[in-house]
């Protein structure tokens, strides 16, 4: 497989009056097309600097960012980006919000209408098409806000803790969700997270990121058995443990 | 402490005895104010040339009707307060639109925008008339510049209220900032907007009336004004007593408008 994402020793520093703030510090890592990513690390570390990075909101201060062989700030509209809090616009009904992203990109067609409305129904929304945000349950607001960044059919997804909002029960069924829905559309994912557990249960490599300003401390490719299971069985594999303690250790000495 | 209540309907009914009770006594006070309002003018505690009485005032109320001059100037000073506030919020609209879409303008202006609001504008009225002639120009303008900065500062806070995230979502899903402004900004403050109307329709009519005590031959405001000139009080309370249902009629106007975008949203 060719490499998919290029980040090539990629810095970047905040500029402040007291001074410049280094955050990132010469990461280096490439991606695989189809790849599961999560990228973890003690807060305030610096991942979401590097997934506004990773989808041109930022430009890097040294090195590049490579999608397909081009610079990553030229091809924005591969990119699909889930922020923490789902976003969902309060007077917008369900399908007006999932279709933003279409109208804000000007790129709203006809047939659009028609696709919209089979992935309501493929996500279990149709019967809330109408409603407004305020009416839905919090795993629902976020499957919308799945649906939202899918519609413009990007080919790299930047997950950015996408359900440290939600409450504990809905978190384990919308990550089981959003990892069946990434595994059979074959994306392209970076997930960043705090927890560990998580990352162990849904992605296929994790990397792991020091405190600032931050370099990969470590890549840990997960054995294939454990990257077929759903993030409910994977749990229960006997490797997880085993890889949960060892990223947790690098953590606490990080 | 209230007793206990059982059942929905007891519930329902309780709540309604209460809604009913709260008008009846709204009605009652007014209507007692203005009883004793006169029989006290009736029988002489006060002077009636001065404090006027509701019976004298239905008898102006008439015969200025009678003579077609009172809905004259109930219609200039409407007129005038309508153009105004629309202007207000025109003007409001497009400088917190311009200032959050360049800050640095923000930042160059703010004290401006600070010192032109709380200067009382009614100070710079005998300017206006030197500079716009004793005319309506001079009263919109007045009525304008009372409202206007505050209405601008307000409306540009509230812009940018709105979470950063938000906005980052917009840019992500491929918009540029434009479409921050028309899908984010102004629909996320129409709220705001409404709530701006509301205190500015209040803030024009007080322009309105300024303007009109200084340069005009016309308006509620003239009317008070001149009342008191040729001393009939009748004429200047009349008129008071107009403007009150004035205001009250306006802001209903826009209560209506906001209770349909609430539901609309909920």
């Amino acid at each position: 497989m060719r490499d998919f994402l290029e980040i090539n020793q990629v810095s970047f520093s905040y500029f402040s009056q007291t001074g410049e703030i280094p955050v990132l510090d010469r990461i280096h890592f490439h991606v695989c097309e189809g790849e599961f990513i999560a990228i973890v690390g003690p807060s305030g570390c610096g991942k979401t600097t590097l997934l506004s990075l990773l989808c041109g909101l930022l430009t890097p201060s040294s090195g590049e960012i490579l999608l397909n062989g081009l610079p990553v700030a030229g091809s924005r509209s591969q990119i699909g980006y889930m922020l923490q809090k789902d976003h969902l616009l309060d007077w917008r009904s369900t399908k007006r919000n999932v279709s933003l992203g279409l109208e804000v990109s000007h790129t709203y067609r006809k047939e659009d209408g028609e696709r919209i409305d089979k992935m309501l129904r493929d996500y279990g929304l149709s019967d809330f098409s109408k409603n407004l945000p305020s009416q839905l349950s919090g795993g629902m607001r976020q499957r919308a806000a799945l649906i939202r960044t899918l519609l413009r059919d990007p080919s790299l997804l930047l997950l950015d803790e996408p359900f440290s909002a939600l409450d504990y029960q809905t978190r384990l069924t919308v990550c089981e969700d959003v990892w069946h829905i990434i595994r059979e559309t074959k994306k392209t994912t970076l997930l960043i997270t705090h927890d560990v557990t998580e990352a162990i249960r849904m992605a296929d490599r994790i990397l792991v990121l020091s405190r600032l300003p931050a370099t990969i401390l470590s890549s840990h490719t997960l054995p294939a058995e454990l990257c077929r299971l759903s993030p409910m069985e994977a749990g229960n594999h006997p490797e997880f443990a085993v890889y949960f303690n060892k990223i947790w250790k690098e953590l606490m000495r990080a | 402490m209230k007793p206990l209540v059982r059942t929905q309907e007891e519930y329902l009914r309780r709540l309604r005895r209460e809604r009913f009770l709260v008008h009846l006594i709204r009605i009652l006070i007014f209507a007692a104010l203005v009883a004793a309002w006169e029989l006290a003018a009736r029988r002489g505690y006060i002077d009636a040339f001065v404090t006027s009485s509701p019976s004298r005032l239905w008898d102006c109320f008439r015969s200025l009707m009678a003579s077609g001059t009172l809905l004259h100037h109930i219609r200039i000073t409407v007129a005038e307060t309508l153009l105004s506030f629309a202007l207000v919020m025109g003007i409001a609209l497009l400088l917190s639109i311009l200032l959050w879409w360049f800050p640095v303008l923000s930042r160059i202006f703010e004290p401006y925008l600070v010192v032109l609001n709380s200067l009382p504008k009614s100070a710079l009225a005998p300017v206006f008339i030197v500079w716009f002639g004793n005319n309506m120009k001079t009263i919109i303008i007045a009525a304008v510049s009372v409202a206007v900065f505050g209405a601008t500062m307000t409306l540009y806070h509230s812009f940018c209220q709105m979470e950063p995230d938000k906005i980052k979502l917009i840019y992500t899903l491929g918009g540029k900032k434009s479409d921050v402004l028309l899908h984010l900004i102004l629909p996320g403050n129409i709220g705001t907007l409404l709530n701006v109307s509301k205190t500015n329709l209040g803030l024009s009519l007080v322009g309105v009336i300024i303007g009109e005590f200084l340069a005009s031959t016309a308006g509620l405001g003239y009317l008070i004004i001149y009342g008191s000139q040729v001393f009939k009080l009748d004429i200047v309370l009349l008129a008071i007593v107009l403007l009150c249902i004035l205001a009250t009629l306006l802001y209903l106007l826009l209560s209506m408008a906001e209770k349909l975008y609430e539901r609309r949203i909920r």
